[in-house]
């Protein structure tokens, strides 16, 4: 079976990697591998305090990926002698100001609800856990079995593992998707030459509905949500584990690796493909991180960088089989991609290789907007 | 009902909706059309016109129409220049006319919201300014040409309701423009308060794109809106510090 996959970021690299050790006879199409949001993004492997309102299927699909990703990385690593930096030591999110614990002991009934284990922490308790934290931070909750990845050594190590399993790399852009009776046939790339192709799975992030010959709402809205991400850089331990924090209502995370890098991240902004790196972006960054550790001024600006989320219109991925036969979407992983692609990955590549899907994959179908559009 | 005009254009709901803190676009359009609103904030610097399934392409697929806001603002310049801008991009002249004076307790800065307000009116923008809940600024602010005042009932996403009912009284009283009330509200009795109070319109954004259930919210908000507004018109009864029943006591049978 020909497989071609457009676009190779994590979730197209990984289910690259999946189907080719399925046996298919894979290509990825993209111009700059493993360069967009998966070389920006921090990290963070975290369903628990992700969680909102109303997207209990998202939770689920975030724990299946959490609980799967230490085979997976390990997996990985082994194929290509790659570290990922994979880290399973929990995440602490704290409050602020009493406004903010109010809004985090929701959350913590919330999950408590559901049944996920989390552990409510006092000030004090939090500032044992991470003693850089501000004095006047006034609880926390800890996920203990949240952790962190580090996206710039698993988006290589994937490409590695593409490159050992014979999958083919085209560096160029796809343009269209070609189809004969009305099914994909093969993507055309903007060269003019065109990849024949089984099957196609477009993968493309927040660009996925910018390819010709897509009959309308084939693969559904996916929007660019623009986040600014600071790189800072520490000689001496900072923080121990990735921190969350709620700081007058803004949230901000810092996420350590092993060599001192420390990321902190993100702004949620809707400003179409746009990937300006503005003042105000790292100035509300840097204001709520100095706020929670006031330490942080101290520490070495290393990089800052702006990479764009695919936002489905729920939030979720749109995962599986199009109206169109043969062509597949993997896209709008939003702010979870990185969390969410060893599921991803096999989920896709079992609806590629029409192997046994997972059952968690049934509420992220591409069809599930359809109503709505109408409307 | 008689329906909410402003500037001289009719509008089909006296809920007017904002958009900040959905979680996401299908929770956020979920929630518009359970409102029933018929105009929806929208703040200019956070969104680009251009981007495609942005909360501007679901308010046009909703047919609601677009109330562009200057939040974010902290001076009449950038407030104007915002205005300028959304005017330019969306091709209406309304403005919901927000200049914060700071980001703790986000209250409009009185002398910056007057003199950008000055500014948009004799730009021939037709301005809805987010005030406090002081009568003397809202009547200025009628006064230098706004088609509407939009007092605070408390700070935007506090949902501390309406803290002082009387202002807001003594600004409907006085007000020959729509009064709307903005901000603060938490659940749908203030909203039904804020409608018994003579308000002729409610904006909120906050109560309900941070509900744990926002479309059931709006639902909930839409219908507090008219049940505060028949109520009004109704016409309440006085408070009297002692029971009177409610059915007659006289010509009751004896044995």
């Amino acid at each position: 079976m020909r497989i071609v996959i457009i676009g190779a970021g994590v979730i197209g690299l990984a289910t690259a990697w999946r189907t080719a050790a399925g046996g298919a006879a894979v290509t990825l199409v993209d111009p700059a591998p493993a360069s967009g949001a998966s070389s920006v993004a921090a990290g963070m492997l975290t369903p628990v305090s992700e969680l909102t309102y109303g997207e209990e299927p998202l939770l689920r699909l975030g724990l299946a990926s959490r609980d799967r990703y230490g085979a997976f990385a390990a997996e990985l690593e082994e194929l290509t002698g790659l570290d990922t930096g994979y880290r399973t030591d929990g995440i602490i999110e704290v409050a602020f100001d009493s406004d903010d614990l109010k809004h985090l002991d929701d959350l913590r009934r919330f999950q408590e609800s559901l049944g996920i284990p989390v552990e409510a922490l006092t000030g004090r308790e939090c500032r044992k856990q991470e003693p850089m934290l501000a004095p006047g931070v006034r609880g926390g909750l800890l996920a203990p079995a949240d952790g962190s990845i580090d996206p710039r050594r698993l988006a290589p190590a994937l490409l590695a593992a593409c490159e050992r399993l014979g999958v083919r790399l085209v560096r160029r852009r796809a343009a269209r998707i070609v189809a004969e009776h009305d099914a994909a046939a093969g993507v055309g790339l903007d060269d003019g030459t065109v990849l024949p192709a089984d099957r196609v799975l477009i993968a493309a992030g927040p660009w996925s509905g910018d390819l010709e010959g897509l009959p309308p709402g084939t693969v559904p809205p996916v929007r660019p949500v623009k986040g600014q991400v600071i790189r800072l850089r520490t000689r001496t331990p900072f923080i121990r584990r990735s921190t969350r924090g709620l700081v007058r209502g803004s949230s901000v995370y810092l996420v350590p690796r092993a060599d001192g890098e420390i990321v902190l991240g993100a702004t949620q902004e809707e400003l179409g493909f746009d990937t300006r790196v503005t003042a105000g972006g790292l100035w509300e960054l840097l204001r709520d991180a100095r706020e929670l550790l006031p330490g942080i001024t101290e520490l070495e600006f290393a990089e800052v960088t702006a990479g764009l989320r695919p936002g489905s219109p729920d939030n979720a991925p749109v995962m599986g089989p199009t109206a169109m036969p043969g062509l597949f979407a993997g896209t709008g992983h939003f702010r979870n991609g990185i969390l969410l692609t060893p599921v991803s990955a096999d989920i896709l590549s079992a609806m590629l290789l029409d192997g046994p899907v997972p059952e968690v994959a049934g509420a992220f179908a591409p069809g599930r907007f359809a109503t709505e559009v109408r409307a | 009902m008689e329906k909410l005009v402003i500037a001289g254009e009719e509008l089909d709901s006296r809920l007017i909706m904002g958009t900040g803190g959905a979680p996401s676009m299908q929770v956020l359009r979920e929630a518009l059309t359970a409102s029933g609103t018929a105009l929806t904030t929208v703040a200019m610097r956070r969104v680009d016109p251009s981007a495609r399934g942005s909360v501007l392409d679901v308010l046009a697929e909703c047919g609601i129409r677009v109330l562009p806001n200057t939040a974010g603002c902290f001076t009449a310049g950038e407030a104007v220049l915002t205005a300028k801008l959304a005017r330019e991009a969306l091709g209406t002249n309304w403005v919901k006319l927000e200049v914060i004076a700071d980001e703790h307790t986000l209250l409009p800065d009185p002398i910056e919201l007057v003199e950008a307000a000055e500014q948009l009116v004799g730009d021939g923008f037709t301005v809805l300014p987010y005030t406090s809940d002081d009568p003397v600024l809202a009547h200025r602010l009628e006064q230098i040409g706004c088609a509407a005042v939009m007092p605070l009932g408390s700070p935007i996403g506090s949902g501390l309701g309406i803290r002082n009912p009387h202002n807001i009284e003594l600004i409907v009283e006085r007000a020959n423009v729509p009064v709307i009330l903005d901000a603060g509200l938490g659940t749908a009795s203030d909203a039904a308060l804020a409608m018994e109070l003579g308000c002729d319109a409610v904006l909120l954004a906050t109560a309900v794109t941070r509900a744990r259930h926002p479309a059931r919210m709006a639902s909930a908000m839409r219908h507090a809106v008219e049940g505060g507004r028949l109520a009004r018109l109704a016409g309440r009864i006085p408070k009297r510090r002692y029971a009177q029943a409610s059915s007659p006591f006289e010509g009751l049978a004896t044995s």
